[in-house]
């Protein structure tokens, strides 16, 4: 592992001074992706400002919804009895990520900022990476991409982003609050994490310096059904093939007052599926319509050598987790 | 060996900041600038004030600088769970953590995990189920156990328990115990045993 400084940071300012004042900081809490990526070499910082102790770690109720903070542990946040209740699609997410362990140590803005598993991207030994090392091609294109993007990718990169918490914060329209040397402010998690278009160097639309503080979840309807599914290739710890987050409100008649569908595993970003979310708003949920909308939204999909079968995969998964989300009974 | 140096006193010397980890020029003149942080540890009940290189991680301050060899190295990556240990009570893989990131914390190893010099009833589980062959996963797979069986007792839900809403003490099935215990990998392929092991030890039969 590279030298570089380390600072433990006490408040949410001395954070921000710190990096301010030190070229090639980052922030570290739990690290658990950060110093793996410093063991690999893709991440060479000059100071790691440890910001684990700024008080950031509660979970409390707020404007109808939650707010949880950015240092509340992904173990934590999945445990808590009102995520576990009106966000259950959540906690499933969480869960279905990595090992006990790894969640025990990861928190809730880690989870956000976590960089892609592109082999290509994970080893220096390859030359080309537009996300490592801009303007130096993709490795992946023309390699092996079994896991990579099969919506919204770009000739520059066909990474996907690798959470599946994400996955849940898209299809529950969470804000992500931030602080910064210019102020604070909300990002709409829709809005957060980017496509790779010609930047992939870029995963996210956080500002050089600006400090996750809380992930905001709006208020759920009591109506709301949900429903995480991930396929991959072992049944634990294993990152997603395919995943699928939906949150349906569905009249008493059956009819949806609302649809919210998120894919993981199938972009550079958690993939809000439109497409199909407006076929199906309105609709009762019947298979065939599900089905049908799961083709209109994988119609754009271009796949790579390697990847071809996560088409047809995304769409029976968007059938099979909205189908269980309908089924399920609220109180 | 090489050099008449073997390979645990390279390595500590290495992970000490005594020698560059990297020969570009840069790197050197960063080793220059870097300070030793102090760090106050808790370890198996005993307090340590250290003064570290940012670099040592918890499991390399373990195992070359306290001589605490019963965690063990495994990918070094966060995938196989061999260095499973207990920070202020809850699992974490050591490799991915640095030591002055656990300033003030109390961490428990395999050493630790039973005081008084007798075995922990999931040790004692273990060896009556035959749930090892080489015993290199061993430690990570007794401290992850020890966790898991209070984190099931606290009613924490995992991927596969049905109702996220029902709180209280979650029933270990095989398929709990399995899905629990997935960040601890044992290429001997000893999970019958580990799984048995386990429950044995959650119903309170072993030992």
């Amino acid at each position: 592992m590279m030298p570089f400084q380390y600072v433990r940071a006490q408040s949410a300012q001395e954070a921000l001074d710190a990096y301010s004042k030190t070229p090639g900081s980052i922030f570290i809490a739990g690290g658990t992706n950060l110093l793996d990526l410093m063991k690999m070499g893709v991440e060479t910082p000059a100071q790691l400002i440890d910001i684990s102790r700024l008080p950031l770690k509660t979970i409390d109720k707020y404007d109808g919804g939650l707010r949880i903070g950015a240092l509340v542990s992904n173990t934590a946040a999945a445990n808590h009895s009102l995520v576990r209740q009106r966000y259950p699609v959540l906690s499933q997410a969480i869960l279905s990520g990595a090992s006990q362990q790894l969640r025990n140590m990861a928190t809730m803005a880690g989870n956000l900022l976590q960089r892609t598993r592109c082999y290509y991207f994970y080893d220096p030994s390859y030359s080309e990476c537009n996300k490592r090392n801009p303007g130096t091609g993709c490795a992946a294109i023309h390699g092996v991409n079994r896991i990579h993007a099969i919506l919204g990718e770009s000739s520059a990169c066909i990474a996907t982003h690798p959470s599946d918490m994400c996955v849940a914060l898209a299809a529950l329209e969470a804000v992500v609050q931030v602080t910064g040397t210019k102020g604070e402010r909300g990002i709409a998690f829709s809005h957060f994490h980017r496509l790779s278009g010609t930047a992939p160097e870029l995963d996210t639309t956080l500002q050089p310096g600006e400090l996750i503080t809380s992930i905001d979840l709006p208020a759920a309807s009591a109506s709301e059904r949900s429903h995480y599914l991930k396929l991959r290739d072992r049944r634990s710890y294993a990152f997603a093939l395919v995943s699928v987050a939906a949150v349906l409100d569905l009249e008493p008649d059956g009819r949806a007052r609302e649809v919210r569908i998120a894919l993981g595993g199938v972009a550079h970003k958690p993939w809000r599926a439109t497409i199909a979310e407006h076929l199906l708003l309105g609709q009762t949920m019947e298979r065939g319509l599900v089905q049908l909308a799961a083709e209109a939204e994988l119609k754009s999909a271009k796949p790579s050598s390697g990847n071809a079968f996560k088409v047809e995969l995304a769409k029976r998964a968007i059938v099979r987790a909205v189908m269980t989300a309908a089924s399920k009974e609220v109180a | 060996m090489y050099s008449g140096v073997n390979r645990r006193e390279f390595v500590a010397t290495a992970v000490a900041g005594l020698v560059p980890l990297s020969s570009t020029a840069g790197a050197q003149s960063r080793v220059s600038s870097h300070e030793r942080v102090e760090t106050a540890l808790t370890v198996n009940g005993q307090p340590h004030t250290l003064y570290l290189d940012p670099r040592v991680t918890l499991l390399d301050l373990l195992r070359e600088q306290l001589h605490l060899t019963g965690t063990k190295k495994g990918c070094d990556h966060g995938q196989c769970g061999a260095c499973t240990l207990l920070v202020d009570g809850e699992r974490v893989n050591s490799c991915l953590t640095l030591a002055v990131m656990n300033d003030g914390r109390s961490i428990t190893t395999i050493e630790g995990i039973s005081p008084g010099g007798r075995l922990h009833p999931v040790q004692l589980a273990f060896i009556e189920h035959d749930a090892l062959q080489c015993g290199y996963c061993t430690p990570g797979q007794v401290c992850s156990a020890v966790a898991m069986l209070i984190e099931a007792q606290m009613g924490d839900p995992s991927a596969v328990t049905v109702n996220l809403a029902k709180t209280g003490r979650i029933e270990l099935t095989d398929e709990e115990i399995r899905e629990r215990m997935s960040g601890n990998i044992c290429r001997c392929g000893a999970y019958m045993g580990i799984v048995a092991a386990i429950r044995a030890a959650s119903e309170g039969t072993s030992g």
